[in-house]
Order: structure tokens, then C-alpha cells, then sequence
């Protein structure tokens, strides 16, 4: 098996290139600079692991964050010169073809090969609702994890069950770990993931030949170990009370806190604001839109996006007065059962 | 679901359906009992025993040796706990999101400017005031032999009620003690538990204090009693 310094040199890599690479790398996943030479010197003799990508209820945002990273940049070539034998977005086999490749790379790497997972898993009315070369989803993920080192949920579909699993949740969509229990898994969110924090978790996997360190989500504390509004660069606004009030007043001009509009940042775990997007040109915030908090479990039902944080959902107009309709009558009948008591007192009296 | 998934929703449907039946209950339960008939000539008319409501209010001097220490800690903490309450943008914004759903129009829409709303800081400088009367007064309630005697499981826990929600607000804001999603879904648990607790204890004074005195001050003028 070639290593990625064989591919990178045969690629035209610079050792330069990479070392800049592994040093903000190393940056990333928040160890300290001192180690960017042991992160390169490990990557460089890494051997390209064989990685299966399935792709189940999910609108392929998540692939198209990981292809649009200002191609062609590092991170891809990193992402190339992994052995990738099965995906169906991008792979040019098709049918019996495609999934012989599955069959073959399972059987060949059994154990070793890394299960990366976008989309969600139907297992209503026995998960007919997606299927794949006659297969159910539920069925195929099960099968591909067996082997598996460690399954990686691309996106918080795969994550957390994401839009699928939204209130009805006609198709009972379930995420990665609650089908897969026997089996190391990480959780890479958000509506899509950001590209390098997806190669990050794997270069780490690379380095290190074990998971990431992960928060109560199962989440790489190196990407998500922080919340947007902790390193948001409109910070400071929120401490001095600086709210924009609509998406174009002074405010909004001004670069103020979009707490009032919404911004979900300061529940939101994901490095948005550090690492941001488009080859870290900007991420939402800094668009002029709140965050929408889409690497937490069960954004889409959590609220309106644009109320703020601040509102809950205390029950509206009709539980209130139905609360209060109830509480009168209750109060009424316990003033009358204080009457009736007076006058009986009053009568032994 | 997480904690403040939880009392973002469910908890807090919950809390406020409980707080406003059993406010509602204790008040129109006092409301409507039957009261004594006064057959006695008034001695001067009743509504003037209205300014009872502000003599109750200040402290008298006869008796300003022992109650300075009560009605300063008492104004100590209700200033601080009131400014947090009311002048703390997102509080401001829960207050205006349940005031648009209940009667459809928010704050400057009536009054043609917006609910002010006090720096972070300084409504933290406000909530810590807050919390320390709230210790100076548990400690003299524990240290004092007679109201200690006095004390039961309601002032301790109407005690505890009131000060998590400042305490964890505190924390939430500082981001101090960990993840703040988990310090915000504390923070809502602790405002629930609250509003649970606040109509079936003695917080429920916040409604009945201004009831009592004013009944009392009638009484007494009609009375010809000296206010």
C-alpha cells in the first residue's frame, strides 16, 4: 500500500505545501504548533486507508461542501489519496458495478476501512422508504459497518437525523449511532459540515490511526469543542448591548450582535467563526445572518429562526387562557367551598 | 431531548400553564371568600386608608432598630432583581415575544419607543447586589433564634427558588461553570421551577401584598384607627 507522501510527491505536492498544510492542521485540531512536524511526519507515511462513502436520505449538500473547497486545495488532494471505492455521487461505476466495489472493498479491507455516512436512515414500516440495489438503507448501513473501523456521520442527517427527521417524521429517519451501537462513531454535523473540519476529522484519523477526541455528541472537541458565539467576531457587541434590529438598519451596517434577529450562536457548537467558509473568506454571521444552529440535534425544531434565543415556547394565546379559564374555576370553587364552610361553622355557632 | 430543548418547550409550557392557573386560583379563591359586614358608622371614609400602601412601604421610626436590617436587604434585593428582570435584553425579549402573542402588539408599538434595556455588565453588577441581600438575609434569618423558630421549609425554599434563577443567570452570562447551552437550560429550569413553585408558597406575596395592605387600610380608616 502507497503512503500519502508517495501520492502527495508523485501528485506535484510541494514539501512546502504540505507543511503549511499540517501546520494549520495541526492548528485546527487544536494541538499545540509544536507537533505540526510529527502531524506531517505522520501523514506523509500514513497509508491510504479504503474509505466507503453511502449516502442515504440526504440532499448531497455535504458532498457538495466537501468538492467546493476552492478546488483544487490540499484538503482534496488529502481527501483523493484516500482510497475512495465506493461513493455513489461521484464514482463513474454505476449499478451491479458499483456495488460489486462495495462488496470488494469490505472484503478486502475488512476491519480497516473507514464507513463515512451522509444522510439519515428510514426505519418506519421496515425502512422501505429508502432502498438502494434492493437494499433498505437501515439494511445497507448495517452490513457496511460490520467491517468497519469506525463510521463517520457526514452531516447532521447522518448526525442526528437532521431534515428528515423533523416533526412528523413521516419516515421514521434515524441517525448513524442510534442503528449502529457496536462500532466507534463520529459525528461530523452541521447543514453541511465545513470542508476542512470533514478532512480534519480524517486527517486526524490519518495521524493518529485513532477518533478524535469527542464532546457528549460525539463530536470532534477539536472543530466543536466551542460554540459560534464564543469566538464571533460580533462578540463584543452582544457584551455592550449593540443589537441590530431588522437585517438593514444602522445596526446591521455596524456589524452588531444578530441576537435579536435570531442568531443562534451562543447554543451552537461548530467553527464557523474560526475556521469559517470558502477557503475561509466568511461564514453566516458575517454575511449579516444569525446562525441557525445547524450542527445541534433537532435545529429545524427548535423554534423559528429568526426569534431570539431569548423566546421559548410558552404555549401561546389559547393554553394561556385555557390556563387561566381553569384556574378561575378553580378559585371559584374553592371560594365557595370556603363559603359553604363558613356558613356550616357558623350555623354550629 | 436536552435539557433546553426541554424547557425551551415542554418545560415552559408546562411552568407557565401551572403559574397562571394557580395565581388565578389564589387570587379569585381570596377574592371571592365572604367577608365580616361592617355594621359600624364609618368613622372617616375607607379609600383614603389607601395610603397604607406607601406607610407599609417605609420603614417606621419607632421600630427602626429592628427592621432596618429586613427593609434595606428587602429593597437591596428586590432593586436588583427587578433591574435584571426588566432591563436585560433577552428578558426584555421573552416579556415582548409573550405580550405579541397575547395581546398582539409588543412594547413600543404602545408607547412609540422601545423597552430600554441595560448593558450585560451592568445588569450583572445589579443580579450579584441581588444575590448578596439574599445571603446577608438567609444569614440572619438562621442566625436570629426567633426567626429561625419562625422559619419553615417554604422561606428556605421560596428562598432557593429565588436566588437559582439569578445565580445560574449569572453563570450563563459569564459563560463560568460550563457549556453555556447547559448554564442557559439551567438558568430556564430554575425560572420554571420558579413559576411553579411562586403561586403555592409565600412568593406569592408579589401578588397579594398590595391586596392585603389596601384591605387593611380601608379597614383601619373606616375604623378611625391612626395609619
Amino acid at each position: 500500500m502507497t503512503t500519502l507522501g508517495d501520492t502527495l510527491s508523485a501528485s506535484g505536492v510541494s514539501r512546502r505545501a504540505f507543511l503549511k498544510f499540517c501546520t494549520a492542521l495541526t492548528s485546527l485540531m487544536a494541538l499545540p504548533p509544536s507537533m505540526a512536524p510529527a502531524v506531517a511526519q505522520a501523514l506523509a507515511k500514513a497509508k491510504r486507508p479504503s474509505v466507503i462513502w453511502l449516502s442515504f436520505q440526504e440532499c448531497t449538500g455535504c458532498v457538495e461542501s466537501l468538492t467546493r473547497t476552492n478546488s483544487p486545495t490540499l484538503e482534496n488532494l488529502i481527501l483523493d489519496l484516500v482510497s475512495l471505492d465506493y461513493i455513489e455521487t461521484l464514482q463513474a461505476a454505476s449499478g451491479f458495478a458499483a456495488e460489486e466495489a462495495r462488496q470488494h472493498a469490505m472484503k478486502e479491507s475488512n476491519g480497516q476501512y473507514l464507513l463515512l455516512v451522509d444522510g439519515s436512515i428510514p426505519v418506519a414500516d421496515g425502512g422501505i422508504y429508502g432502498t438502494l440495489a434492493g437494499e433498505s438503507f437501515v439494511d445497507m448501513l448495517q452490513e457496511s459497518a460490520k467491517g468497519a473501523a469506525a463510521v463517520v456521520a457526514i452531516g447532521s442527517c447522518a448526525s442526528f437525523g437532521g431534515l428528515p427527521k423533523a416533526n412528523p417524521n413521516p419516515t421514521g429517519a434515524r441517525s448513524v449511532s442510534d442503528i449502529v451501537k457496536d462500532k466507534p462513531v463520529i459525528n461530523v454535523p452541521g447543514c453541511p459540515p465545513i470542508a476542512v473540519v470533514m478532512t480534519g476529522v480524517l486527517a486526524h484519523y490519518l495521524t493518529f490511526g485513532k477518533i478524535p477526541e469527542l464532546d457528549a455528541q460525539r463530536r470532534p472537541l477539536a472543530f466543536y469543542g466551542e460554540t459560534i458565539h464564543d469566538r464571533c467576531y460580533r462578540r463584543p457587541f452582544y457584551d455592550q448591548g449593540k443589537f441590530a434590529k431588522t437585517f438593514d438598519d444602522e445596526g446591521a451596517r455596524s456589524g452588531w450582535c444578530l441576537y435579536e434577529l435570531g442568531c443562534k450562536g451562543p447554543i451552537t457548537h461548530n467553527a464557523c467563526a474560526t475556521v469559517k467558509w470558502n477557503a475561509g473568506t466568511s461564514f453566516p454571521i458575517q454575511s449579516g445572518h444569525g446562525c441557525l444552529g445547524c450542527s445541534e440535534p433537532d435545529f429545524w425544531d427548535n423554534g423559528s429562526f429568526y426569534k431570539a434565543l431569548a423566546t421559548a415556547d410558552w404555549g401561546g394565546a389559547k393554553a394561556i387562557g385555557t390556563a387561566a379559564a381553569v384556574g378561575v374555576a378553580v378559585g371559584a370553587a374553592a371560594a365557595y367551598a370556603a363559603r359553604k364552610r363558613q356558613n356550616r361553622v357558623s350555623k354550629e355557632g | 431531548m436536552d435539557l433546553l430543548t426541554f424547557v425551551r418547550g415542554p418545560g415552559m409550557q408546562w411552568a407557565a400553564a401551572i403559574f397562571v392557573v394557580g395565581i388565578l386560583w389564589r387570587l379569585v379563591g381570596i377574592l371571592l371568600l365572604r367577608g365580616k359586614k361592617d355594621l359600624s358608622e364609618p368613622r372617616k371614609p375607607g379609600w383614603r386608608g389607601l395610603r397604607l400602601l406607601a406607610l407599609r412601604s417605609w420603614p417606621r421610626k419607632e421600630f427602626l432598630g429592628g427592621t432596618a436590617f429586613g427593609e434595606i436587604m428587602g429593597y437591596t434585593f428586590h432593586i436588583g432583581f427587578f433591574v435584571a428582570l426588566l432591563f436585560y435584553l433577552p428578558h426584555i425579549l421573552f416579556f415582548e415575544d409573550v405580550a405579541k402573542g397575547l395581546i398582539g402588539v409588543n412594547f413600543k408599538q404602545v408607547f412609540g419607543v422601545g423597552w430600554p434595556y441595560l448593558p450585560g455588565g451592568a445588569v450583572y453588577f445589579f443580579s450579584a447586589i441581588s444575590v448578596a441581600a439574599l445571603f446577608a438575609v438567609l444569614i440572619h434569618r438562621i442566625a436570629s433564634p426567633v426567626k429561625r423558630m419562625l422559619s419553615n421549609f417554604d422561606d428556605y425554599f421560596s428562598w432557593f427558588v429565588t436566588i437559582a434563577p439569578i445565580a445560574t443567570g449569572m453563570l450563563a452570562f459569564s459563560h463560568f461553570g460550563g457549556p453555556y447551552p447547559t448554564l442557559l437550560g439551567l438558568h430556564l429550569a430554575s425560572v420554571e421551577l420558579l413559576m411553579i413553585w411562586f403561586p403555592f408558597g409565600k412568593l406569592m406575596h408579589a401578588f397579594t401584598i398590595f391586596l392585603a395592605r389596601g384591605t387593611q387600610g380601608v379597614t383601619f380608616e373606616r375604623k378611625g384607627a391612626s395609619l
